[in-house]
Formats: C-alpha cells, sequence, structure tokens
C-alpha cells in the first residue's frame, strides 16, 4: 500500500511539473492541479497510513485511530487549493482575454525604449 | 529593574523619540528647531552624568527588556567606563555640532531633516555603546551605516555627495555584513548573544576553532567603519557632506564605532598572535600612509579626513598591540583625537564659510583677517602635531613609548620606525595647515571677504580648545574617565597616572626627531609636492566603480539569465533547486532503517492505482486537448478521493470529492472563452528538459514520501484523540480539530477562502471596464453552445433534487462534530445543489429566487465565527474555547449543542458564498460575451404552447 501510495504521489507530481513548464496558461492550471492533489495526498500520508482506523472516536471501547491532525490540514488544504485554482483561473482568462493570448512568457522588454517618452 | 536601569533605557531611546521633533518644530524657526534638538541630546547628557559617579567607581549599570528571548535577542543595556566614555563623546560633541549647525547651514537647507538624521545617527551611535546584546548592537551598527549615508549625502543636488553617500554605505554595510556573520559564530562558541558573558569567556573564544575565522570577520566590519587599510578610500569621499557632518562622524563617532568594538571586544579577542598580526600591522600602515597622503592634499577638509584616517590607524594599532599600556594609550588619544580634530573640521568648515574655498594653495595670511579662528585652528593642530603643553603630545608620547619596544616578526626597529615617521608626517601636515591657512602674506585674491564668523560658529570650536589646553597643561583631571574606561577595556583594575614629563625616554627623542623632521618636510614641500604629483598613484575612486561596474554588469547578466519573463524558467529553475536541495540533504545523513511494514494492497486498489497512473500520463500526453485533459483530471480527483475512504479518512474524501466537482465545473466554464487547445510549441529538446525536470522532482517527492511511509514517527496527535470527546465534546476528532484545537487557523483560512472570492469578483468587474469587455462582445462563442440549454429532463430532476441536496447538506453539517462532515463539506454541497439550479433552470430564473448576496454570506460567515470566538471571552476563557450540552427533546434523540457548531456555521456560511461567489464572477463574464438569459425556466415553455394551441393561432 505504501508504494502505492508513494508512486502516486511522485507520478503526480511528474505530471504537474511538467505541466507547470509549459507556455499557455491552462497547462500550467492543470498541472497545478495535479500538483496539489500531489501535495494534498503526501501530506496527508505524513500522518502514516492506516485501514479501518478512521479517527471518528468508537463507542464500543478500545479502538486504535489513525492520525487525525494530517487530515484537519489536508482538509482545509483542498478547500484553499480550489479558491486558489480559481484566482489563477479568473487572472488566467483575464488576461487571455485583454491581450488576446494565452502565453505565459513576457517578451524581453527594451529598457533603452523606456527612456523615450 | 533598578532606577539606574531605567534611565539608561530612557538615554537610549531619548533621540529617537527626539528625531520626531525637528521635522514639525522648523515650522516654529530655525533656533527653535536647534533648541528642541538640543534638548533630547542635552538630557541624555545631564542623564548619563547622574549615571557617571557610580560608574567611575567601577559599578557596572545594567538594563534588560525581553524582546525575543527564544532567540536570545533582548534590548538589553550596559554603561561600563567606555561606555560611559563614548556616550559622552557622543552626546557632548552632538550639542556643540547642533550648535554649529544652527549657523553653519543656510537659509536654503532644509535644516529640519538635517537635524533629524542627525538625531537619528546619534540613537544609533548610543546604541551601538550601550548594547549589551550584539544582535541588538549589530541593529544599531547597521543603523549608524543608514543614518550616516542620510547625513553624507545630506546635500542631495551635489553629485559628490551623493556618490560619497553611496560609497560609504556600500562599504561600511558590506563590512556590518560581515561583521553579522563573525558576531554569531562568537555568539555560537560562546553560547550567549549577552557582551558581558562574552567579555568573561575569552579564553575560550581564543581556544576555539572558529576563533580566526570570528576574528577575520568581525575585523572585516571594524576596519571598515574605521576606514582602515585598504578600506580607507571612503572616508575622503565622505567628506563632501556639510561640514558639521564631517566634524561630527569623523571626530567623535561614525568611524570611532570601529575603534569602539575593538576596544569593547578587547578582552575576548586581543591578546593573540593572529589579533596582534592582523590589527597593528593594518594600524600601523594605515597610520603611516594616511599621513602621507594628508600631507599633500590641498583641500582642507581632505587633509583633514586623510589625517583622521592616519590617527584612527594609530589608535588602532595601539589596541592591536594587546598590551594594558597600549589600551591606556589608546583610550586617552580617542579624547584627545576628539577634541583637536572636532575643532579643526570646525575650523576648516567656518574658513570655507567665510573665504568660500578650502583649497590651501588659495588661502594664506588669515591670521589677520580671522584672529579667532586663527587661535582656535593653530591650538587644535598644534595638539594634532603632538607639540607640549597640548593634550595631543600626551597621547603620542604614550604611543611611541609603547611602539618603541614592540617587537614585529623578529624586528625591533619596524615599528618604532614607521611610528616616528607617521609622528613626523603627522608633524609636517599640522604644521601646513597653520602655516600654508594662516600665516604668510595676506592676499587680495580670496574668493571673498574672509572675517570672523559670528560667536555661534565659533563657540563650540573653542570650548573644545580649551578642554585640549586643560588636558595638556593638567593631564591628571583625565585620571578618572581613562581610569574607568581602560580598566572597561581590557576587563582588569588599572591606575594611570597621566603626566607630562616622563623624563628622558625613547619616546622623547623619537618626538623631538618628528617635529623636526616634521619641520624640514614643510620647507621642503614645493618640490616634494611637484614629485608627488608626478608619482602615479592608483585611484582608489575608479578602482572602487570599475569593481562596482563589474559587479553591476555580472549582476545583469545573472539577472537576465533567469529572470527572463516566462514563469516556466523560474519554475524549473526552482524546481531543479528544491530536488538539489533535497539529494543534498540525502546524501549527507542517509536514511535510518525502516520501522513499519508494508500494509496489503487489495486488488480494487490496485485498479484504481493504475486508473490514476494512466490517467495522470494521459493528462500529461494529450493536454493539448484541453477538454479531454479535464475530464481526465476529474478520473484523477475521484480517485483520489476513493484512496482517502479506504485509507481511514471519510472527511477528506468528502470534501475532495465536492470540491472536485465544483473545481471541474469552474474550469469548465473558464474554458468556454479560452482556446480550446493548446498549439504545439516547446521544441523536442524543451519537451526533454522539462520531461528530466518533472521525472527528477515526481521521483524525489515519491521516494520522499515512501521513506517516511516505512518510518514512525512522534506525533502531537495522541493529545487530540484523547480530549476530543472530553474537552471538544466531539467524536470526529478531524472536525473538533477544525473548529476547536486548531480553530483559529480555520479562522484565518476561511478569512483567506472569502478573499479569493471577493477578489475573483473584484477582478471580474476590472475586467468588464477594460478592453476584455469589447474583446467578448465581438466574439462569436454561439458554435459551442448547446441548442437546447435548458432541457426539460434536467429542470424537473434538479428540482426534485434541490431539497433533498439541502436536507443532505443540512445532515451533513449537523452531524459533523461526531461523524464524518462538518461546515466546510456542507457548504461545498449546498453550492453543488445551487449550481445544479443554475446550470439546469438558468441563471437568471435562480438569480431571481437569491435572497442573500454572495458576499453578504462570507461576511456573515466570518463574523459568525468570530463572534463565537469572541463569545468565549466573556466566559473568562481564550479566544475560540468551546462549550457544549447534550439536550434532550422527547421525540428526537439526545443531542448535542457545542458553540463549535456556530463557528462551523460561520465555515459553513464563507465556504457557500465564496465558492458561489467564484462561479458567479465567471458566469456573469458569459452574460456579457452576449449570452442570453431567460426569465422562465425553460427555453421552450410548453405550457405557453399549449395554451397557443387552444387559441388557434
Amino acid at each position: 500500500m505504501e508504494i502505492i501510495v508513494a508512486s502516486s504521489v511522485g507520478i503526480l507530481t511528474a505530471g504537474g511539473v511538467y505541466l507547470i513548464l509549459r507556455l499557455r496558461t491552462f497547462p500550467v492550471i492543470l498541472g497545478l492541479a495535479l500538483l496539489s492533489y500531489a501535495v494534498n495526498v503526501f501530506l496527508f500520508a505524513s500522518g502514516r497510513l492506516a485501514i479501518d482506523q478512521s479517527p471518528i472516536l468508537s463507542k464500543y471501547g478500545e479502538a486504535t485511530y489513525t492520525d487525525p491532525l494530517p487530515q484537519a490540514l489536508v482538509l482545509t488544504a483542498i478547500v484553499i487549493s480550489f479558491g486558489m485554482t480559481a484566482v489563477l483561473v479568473m487572472i488566467g482568462l483575464g488576461a487571455f482575454l485583454e491581450a488576446d493570448s494565452d502565453k505565459i512568457d513576457i517578451e524581453a522588454e527594451d529598457d533603452s525604449k523606456e527612456v523615450q517618452p | 529593574m533598578s532606577h539606574e536601569g531605567t534611565l539608561l533605557i530612557i538615554i537610549a531611546l531619548l533621540p529617537f523619540v527626539g528625531a520626531l521633533v525637528p521635522g514639525v518644530m522648523i515650522r516654529a524657526g530655525r533656533t527653535a528647531c536647534a533648541w528642541f534638538t538640543a534638548v533630547p541630546t542635552a538630557l541624555a547628557l545631564i542623564m548619563l552624568l547622574i549615571l557617571a559617579p557610580d560608574v567611575m567607581r567601577g559599578e557596572v549599570i545594567q538594563a534588560e527588556l525581553q524582546w525575543m528571548p527564544q532567540l536570545g535577542l533582548s534590548a538589553s543595556f550596559f554603561l561600563d567606563g567606555l561606555g560611559l566614555l563614548f556616550a559622552c563623546m557622543i552626546t557632548g560633541v552632538g550639542l556643540l555640532i547642533i550648535l554649529y549647525a544652527r549657523f553653519y547651514l543656510s537659509g536654503d537647507d532644509p535644516m529640519g531633516q538635517f537635524y533629524t538624521y542627525l538625531l537619528l545617527f546619534q540613537g544609533a551611535m548610543l546604541g551601538i555603546v550601550l548594547s549589551d546584546n550584539i544582535l541588538l548592537l549589530l541593529i544599531f551598527w547597521e543603523l549608524t551605516s543608514l543614518s550616516s549615508f542620510l547625513l553624507i549625502g545630506y546635500w542631495k543636488h551635489l553629485p559628490e555627495g551623493r556618490q560619497g553617500a553611496k560609497m560609504a554605505l556600500t562599504v561600511t554595510g558590506a563590512g556590518g555584513l560581515a561583521m553579522i556573520a563573525g558576531m554569531l559564530i562568537l555568539g555560537n562558541i560562546v553560547g550567549s548573544y549577552n557582551l558581558t558573558d562574552i567579555l568573561q569567556a575569552g579564553d575560550q573564544i581564543k581556544a576555539s576553532e572558529w576563533y580566526l575565522p570570528a576574528l577575520i570577520l568581525i575585523l572585516l566590519g571594524v576596519f571598515t567603519k574605521s576606514a582602515q587599510f585598504p578600506f580607507h578610500f571612503w572616508l575622503p569621499h565622505a567628506m563632501a557632506a556639510p561640514t558639521p557632518v564631517s566634524a561630527y562622524l569623523h571626530s567623535a563617532t561614525m568611524v570611532k564605532a570601529g575603534v569602539f568594538l575593538m576596544a569593547r571586544m578587547w578582552p575576548a579577542l586581543a591578546g593573540t598572535d593572529a589579533w596582534f598580526y592582523i590589527v597593528a600591522t593594518t594600524g600601523l600602515i594605515t597610520m603611516v600612509m594616511g599621513a602621507l597622503i594628508a600631507l599633500f592634499k590641498d583641500d582642507l577638509k581632505a587633509l583633514l579626513a586623510f589625517s583622521t584616517v592616519s590617527h584612527l590607524g594609530l589608535l588602532t594599532m595601539l589596541l592591536g598591540f594587546g598590551t594594558q599600556a597600549a589600551a591606556v594609550a589608546a583610550v586617552f588619544h580617542i579624547i584627545n583625537h576628539l577634541t583637536f580634530k572636532a575643532a579643526l573640521f570646525m575650523t576648516a568648515g567656518i574658513i570655507d564659510h567665510e573665504a568660500h574655498t578650502r583649497d590651501i594653495k588659495r588661502l594664506g595670511g588669515l591670521r589677520h583677517l580671522m584672529p579667532i579662528t586663527f587661535l582656535i585652528g593653530t591650538v587644535a593642530a598644534l595638539s594634532m602635531a603632538g607639540i607640549p603643553l597640548f593634550n595631543g603630545f600626551l597621547s603620542k608620547e604614550m604611543m611611541l613609548e609603547e611602539a618603541s619596544h614592540t617587537k614585529w616578526l623578529d624586528s625591533y626597529y619596524v615599528v618604532p620606525v614607521l611610528a616616528t615617521f607617521g609622528a613626523l608626517l603627522s608633524v609636517a601636515y599640522s604644521f601646513r595647515f597653520i602655516s600654508h591657512v594662516f600665516l604668510g602674506p595676506v592676499r587680495d585674491d580670496y574668493p571673498s571677504n574672509p572675517h570672523d564668523p559670528p560667536a555661534g560658529m565659533w563657540l563650540a570650536p573653542a570650548l573644545l580648545c580649551t578642554l585640549v589646553i586643560v588636558i595638556g597643561v593638567a593631564p591628571f583631571l583625565a585620571d578618572g574617565i581613562v581610569r574607568a574606561a581602560a580598566s572597561a577595556v581590557t576587563g582588569a583594575e588599572l591606575d594611570p597616572h597621566l603626566k607630562i614629563w616622563h623624563g628622558v625616554t625613547p619616546a622623547l627623542w623619537m618626538s623631538i626627531i618628528a617635529v623636526l623632521g616634521g619641520l624640514v618636510l614643510l620647507l621642503l614641500h614645493r618640490p616634494l609636492d611637484k614629485a608627488w604629483i608626478a608619482t602615479p598613484r592608483p585611484e582608489a575612486k575608479a578602482i572602487f566603480d570599475a569593481l562596482i561596474m563589474s559587479v553591476v554588469a555580472l549582476m545583469r547578466r545573472i539577472t537576465d539569465a533567469t529572470h527572463n519573463g516566462a514563469i516556466s524558467r523560474y519554475l524549473a529553475i526552482f524546481t531543479v533547486a528544491s530536488v538539489a536541495l533535497g539529494w543534498i540533504a540525502y546524501s549527507g545523513s542517509g536514511l535510518s532503517a525502516p520501522t513499519r511494514e508494508l500494509l496489503p494492497v487489495p486488488i480494487v486498489i490496485a485498479v484504481g492505482w493504475v486508473m490514476l497512473v494512466v490517467a495522470t500520463v494521459s493528462v500529461v500526453v494529450m493536454h493539448h486537448h484541453r477538454f479531454r485533459a479535464l475530464v481526465l483530471i476529474g478520473i484523477i480527483g475521484l480517485s483520489i478521493s476513493a484512496g482517502f475512504v479506504y485509507l481511514s479518512a471519510p472527511d477528506l474524501a468528502l470534501t475532495q470529492i465536492s470540491v472536485e466537482t465544483v473545481t471541474i465545473m469552474l474550469l469548465l466554464l473558464a474554458l468556454h472563452f479560452l482556446p480550446k487547445v493548446t498549439p504545439a510549441e516547446s521544441s523536442g529538446a524543451m519537451r526533454f528538459r522539462d520531461g528530466i525536470i518533472a521525472l527528477a522532482a515526481g521521483g524525489g517527492v515519491g521516494a520522499l514520501a515512501y521513506a517516511f511511509l516505512m518510518r514512525d514517527i512522534e506525533t502531537i496527535s495522541d493529545y487530540h484523540i484523547a480530549n476530543s470527546y472530553e474537552g471538544g465534546g466531539g467524536t470526529n476528532v478531524v472536525n473538533v480539530i477544525l473548529v476547536d484545537f486548531r480553530g483559529y487557523d480555520t479562522f484565518g483560512e476561511i478569512i483567506v477562502l472569502g478573499i479569493a472570492g471577493l477578489v475573483i469578483y473584484a477582478l471580474m468587474h476590472a475586467l468588464l471596464d477594460g478592453p476584455a469587455a469589447r474583446r467578448l462582445k465581438n466574439t462569436d462563442y454561439t458554435q459551442d453552445r448547446s441548442r437546447d440549454r435548458h432541457p426539460l429532463m434536467m429542470v424537473v430532476v434538479t428540482r426534485v433534487l434541490m431539497p433533498i441536496a439541502v436536507v443532505v447538506g443540512i445532515y451533513i453539517f449537523l452531524r459533523g462534530h461526531n461523524q464524518p462532515g462538518g461546515g466546510f463539506v456542507a457548504g461545498l454541497v449546498i453550492a453543488i445543489a445551487l449550481l445544479m439550479q443554475y446550470m439546469a433552470s438558468g441563471f437568471a430564473w435562480t438569480q431571481e429566487r437569491k435572497k442573500i448576496e454572495y458576499h453578504t454570506m462570507i461576511g456573515l460567515g466570518v463574523v459568525i465565527a468570530a463572534l463565537t470566538g469572541v463569545g468565549s471571552w466573556l466566559a473568562g476563557r481564550p479566544f475560540l474555547t468551546s462549550a457544549y450540552t447534550y439536550v434532550h427533546l422527547p421525540p428526537i434523540e439526545e443531542f448535542e449543542l457545542a458553540t463549535a457548531m456556530l463557528f462551523d456555521l460561520g465555515v459553513f456560511l464563507t465556504v457557500l458564498g465564496a465558492v458561489m461567489l467564484m462561479l458567479y464572477s465567471l458566469s456573469r463574464i458569459a452574460r456579457s460575451a452576449g449570452e442570453t438569459v431567460n426569465e422562465a425556466a425553460m427555453d421552450y415553455d410548453p405550457g405557453e404552447h399549449v395554451e397557443d394551441a387552444k387559441g388557434g393561432t
């Protein structure tokens, strides 16, 4: 199971990194989405894996529980990463509508031009 | 804290508080402004004098304000003999400078600014000499660099002023950086950043293997500040400052800060061979070289500047000797140099002010025109030359005495001969100052009519000259302060007796040689000057400028190469750097043995994993087809939710699955306006490069995840599990952590989410006001519009689903404290339910039925969460302490009411409001793109058509 989780994190990271290195906004946003998955799973996994040990206290005697803290952190991280994605989408959309291009690089500006009005 | 300690802190703070005043008081006139600058300075001096008797008795006054105790940083001050001497010098000379500047600055100069800078600088200097914590000292040290920058560049209209200020800041700032490193090493060796501790630990420091690096780094800071060779070049360029600044910075304060620090650190650092050879040699070279250059300078202030360099070299050399007698001489010379040099700078300023030139070659014969100035200048210059009955003589004799029995390498001659030569040069340029400026015939080609200035201007130097003579004639008057300061420097009880006549000693002979030789040099000055001008010398400023230019060019090249405007390059650099750092960390220590067993993999999970891998690879391969990539992303998200379910994280699974839905909807809406295909732009090599980076990053992260998954850790969660029910009143530990244990974090997070929603709303408005709006109107989006936008089936189904979805949402919310669910998930579920209505029945129809604005919802959510937190104050508990009780209403099972649930309500409202506001903003863009809205629930209203048919039209 550990190999499954670790390899998933690795593959998601690799895919995410590849996509954020592309030259258009949309793949970069997709890449960030993949990276968010990777990071969330990674953080979640820092509580170590456990099966059938949900952190819901049992009324019926002793039970073991998985680490609830990473789960709480990841829960908010998932929601926040949604907010972040939304802002990025809006910025990307705005840039495209204003410039009619969704390229992510800015043409190098010639410094000498700035001097002249 | 003791009564004295409080006074000490007030002294340290006074100049900074006072600095606020002159800028305002300048409106009441220049004299008022000067008075209000003088008041805090004078108060500080008076308080110092109140403390002085205790300090002279050998007491050390301490005061401490805790600041960041975890970092070993506290605002602690102490006052011993050395600190007292310097603090009195700083405030005393400060007062004289304030008086002098009042008359020196012209009506065009912004005087309020000047006095503000002056007080800031004074405060920084006082901070250095009073700090008991080296980190605090470093802060003040940097502050002197900054405030002296302002002072040196005070005449902003002069290019020399600006360049001189920049150079001073660059050199002393760079040295300051080195010193920070040195001080940190020192603090690490001793294990404390308190000066009082460090000074006690001299042996431990000198035995440490880090002694030499620390020493060199600290000395770099000291030498740059005190203008020691080869960093001496900034000081003459700083002479572009107004003369009061030069007089203050270069006699009593700024450049003496380096000397002060050497004296302060003397018990901790001095006494080793390294100290002797580095410090004494540098001092010796600086002393001779500075004096030599000074002799051939025609600008009065440049002459004095190099003379200052030379005397700082002398002080450095004395401290470098590392003997107690040399330390006494150094302390005494600090006082003497202050008195005559400040007076001389002021004299130069007066001459410049009255004759409108400082060029020695254009001056001469001023003794008849400016008799008072002549008297002051002559007394001070004779002291600088080291003529008996002036104070300069006494400390110079002590210096020569020390030099006469100092062995350098194996030679007994190097130090005495060079020291005598330095003294000789010093005599020569001092005599030149007198004879070429004041003596000789009166000329008729002065740029202006020189005459003595108003009393306000000569009073300050005259006072200093009185001191020169008083100490020179009756040196025993200075016994007390020299004893206190020298004892503080050496850390030993010293009892020096300052005398004029020491008998016929080698020092006396050296002195006589120096005076006679100096006279000869003065007589030979004209031919020597010609020879000096003819000899090629390295021009320090040109070298410095070239150095700075090349550094700038190098930095520009690096910046241009890395910062080319494409985010992909920064991200690539960032990724590679992170992977490399991870690799370095791994190769440094390796891994411990694994402590956990692998868990089994059921077949369903294996299938899910395969789906995830295939989907991820497909996203990467097919990302050019954006719509397809989006669908694949959805698959990945769902696989991950399933994984969360299996791995005992039901809350995460619920959140992930609902966020997934909303995200995909959002991206779909956005994709509507974006190109549907990503063109293939990257070259094969670039894709290969990115592939390698991606694989390296993925491999690294995967390996890291695997590494820690196989090892156990200490966790603080046991506390949460143990107290969740007792303290938080809930059995769902994750939810209790969110709303109770870490409620403050959650509070911050919902605020961030709310802000994100509002940002998107604001961006949408900005967008619709700009050129984008025109483009939106002119673009044809009809080809990807459905012919039946609001199908009947969907409308009916979503209507039916709506109440069910809302009930599910409420259920999830209510049970959240004890079972998987809670405000976050409930907010998302309700958001999805609402979105379904928007999609199925249309924008306008839904909008009309919405009762609360989404902004209001965000605000309400945050306010409710905050009020819940504040409520616990009323019960006398800290912010966000929760309370709960169990309620039993007959028909329903016993249930729980907790304040945490109220907080969760805030979370719920904020999440709902933010998500809805984001999607609402995107759909607003759609409308301005020409999307029509329908008032009815469906484009096609069957009822109407039936009636139409009946009507027989």
